[in-house]
């Protein structure tokens, strides 16, 4: 009963005491965070502070050593849980883009539907179109990986993680291998996801995208939210000296 | 042309001439040195007689139709077997553990073992049994001591090609839901695949010249039929009729197979 009211009114994502360690090497030190239906969240913060892991764990692609994380107020971390239903809930999409390179652009998007959903070719493939039409895609679409710009592929990525229909996507700091002229195409679909509604943690180093998009930021540092607050709080008034040494070598 | 290409092709003729005299020197000199050897009449009647080459060359290419034919259905069976058991060794479930094992055991085993030996042991072994005929013949027994053999090898291409998938590429199925045997199938397999094409092209030519083994347990295939006229003839030349026509197969195959390992190495870089 407990889960189906929290699923009504509660957050959709729900992190508590999220706890993980590489051998001896405390990568998560306790992180508690909520995410509401429909919020935008950026975690911020130096490189190796553990946003990443963070992204993995919620997708199960780590599993967490002590603490929870709530999808609908449901414990998806618990161990043994089969992780197969969870992940096709939570989408994920990589910084190194991670398509399939001897698949055709489509064939990457429709591959996951196909097996995990059981759809025909005939209906997954109409779905298919449709999302590459929406991102401005669609002449590109049979065309293999390697034949695509950085940019393109990083779409690409995207509508694969789409396809699936998740409930939540994840997205971890997926312009930072991109030319920086190629930028903005992929944050663009990141502003369209938000206009739909979609609930969203990006981990990211782009601040002005950030500040501007986010309706939360949270500053990561050594493996703890160092911070969190709406974006012009942080960005103009943060009140961790932390907060203020990261922001000062990345604004500069 | 500018100074720089007038300069490169000056070192391009200068290259050209140095690699050309040095060759006719080294032709020269083996033309004119090596019938110069005492014994070079007697070796030229023995392995190079021309008249016995004419005489024998049609028998034995026929004969090496047999080795062709024992390739061509032995090739297939490896690249089976080999897949086989390199998903046997790549697989992680804790309950598929004994098979895991035995993949590992069998890659070791057969590995080891000079390919004679396995034919011989095979070959003679099995029919040993005193199975009635067809099934003592020893082309169904070489052929399976081939194809273990051979087997262990493309199954350790296989799983190096396996294991040379980024890790990434498994992350990026597993996130979206794909059961691990979708991500192995859909994602790893055929990355993997097309990364070994050219080691397994190697295979493919060694296992041309390895069927002429199987000589040694009956079957009457090139080798053999060189061998038959060898005694017939007292003569060698029928020997080097089967290298010649080997060769014209493999050299080939082998270029093919270099051609593809530059064009995969050009790829990667």
């Amino acid at each position: 009963m407990r889960a189906a009211d929290e699923r009504a009114g509660g957050p959709k994502l729900a992190l508590s005491g999220v706890v993980k360690r590489f051998g001896q090497h405390t990568v998560l030190d306790g992180v508690d965070l909520d995410i509401a239906r429909g919020e935008m969240v950026c975690l911020i913060g130096p490189s190796g502070s553990g946003k990443s892991t963070l992204l993995r764990c919620i997708n199960l692609l780590e599993p967490v050593d002590e603490g929870f994380v709530r999808l609908d107020g449901v414990d998806i971390s618990e161990p043994g849980l089969d992780p197969g239903p969870i992940r096709r809930r939570i989408g994920i999409v990589f910084q190194s883009f991670n398509l399939f390179p001897h698949m055709s652009a489509l064939a990457n998007v429709t591959l996951a539907p196909r097996r995990v959903l059981g759809l025909s070719a005939a209906e997954a493939e109409p779905a298919a179109e449709a999302l590459f039409a929406r991102f401005n895609l669609a002449q590109h679409m049979r065309k293999y990986p390697d034949q695509l710009s950085g940019g393109q592929q990083q779409r690409v990525a995207i509508i694969r993680a789409l396809a699936m229909q998740p409930e939540v996507m994840l997205f971890d700091e997926i312009t930072s291998a991109l030319d920086p002229e190629l930028v903005g195409e992929v944050l663009d679909v990141l502003r369209q996801l938000r206009a739909d509604g979609m609930t969203m943690v990006i981990a990211t180093h782009e601040m002005s995208f950030a500040r501007e998009a986010a309706d939360r930021v949270c500053f990561i540092d050594d493996g703890r939210i160092a911070e969190e607050g709406p974006p012009a709080a942080i960005f103009t008034a943060p009140r961790q000296e932390r907060t203020r040494a990261f922001l000062r070598t990345v604004l500069r | 042309m500018n100074r720089r290409q007038t300069y490169e092709a000056r070192q391009r003729r200068r290259a050209v001439l140095i690699a050309s005299v040095s060759t006719a020197c080294t032709l020269a000199a083996l033309i004119l040195l090596v019938p110069l050897a005492p014994g070079w009449p007697r070796v030229q009647q023995s392995f190079f007689s021309a008249d016995i080459f004419v005489r024998t060359f049609p028998r034995l290419l026929e004969a090496f139709l047999v080795d062709v034919a024992i390739f061509a259905w032995s090739a297939p069976m490896i690249a089976l077997v080999g897949l086989i058991v390199a998903l046997c060794r790549s697989t992680r479930a804790p309950g598929l553990f004994p098979l895991r094992l035995f993949a590992m055991l069998y890659v070791d085993i057969f590995r080891g073992v000079p390919v004679v030996l396995v034919i011989y042991l095979i070959g003679f072994g099995i029919p040993g049994l005193g199975l009635p005929r067809p099934w003592n013949s020893p082309y169904i027994w070489g052929t399976v001591a081939l194809v273990l053999t051979y087997s262990a090898y493309v199954a350790e291409i296989l799983r190096s090609g396996i294991e040379s998938v980024h890790p990434s590429q498994r992350a990026a199925g597993i996130s979206l839901g794909l059961s691990e045997g979708d991500v192995m199938r859909f994602v790893v397999l055929p990355q993997a695949v097309r990364r070994v094409v050219p080691a397994n092209m190697n295979m493919l030519i060694a296992l041309q010249k390895d069927v002429a083994l199987l000589s040694f347990i009956g079957p009457v295939e090139i080798l053999r039929q060189a061998g038959v006229f060898k005694s017939l003839l007292a003569n060698f030349t029928p020997y080097v009729v089967a290298a010649v026509i080997f060769l014209a197969v493999t050299v080939p195959a082998t270029r093919y197979a270099d051609y593809l390992l530059n064009r995969e190495r050009d790829a990667r870089s």
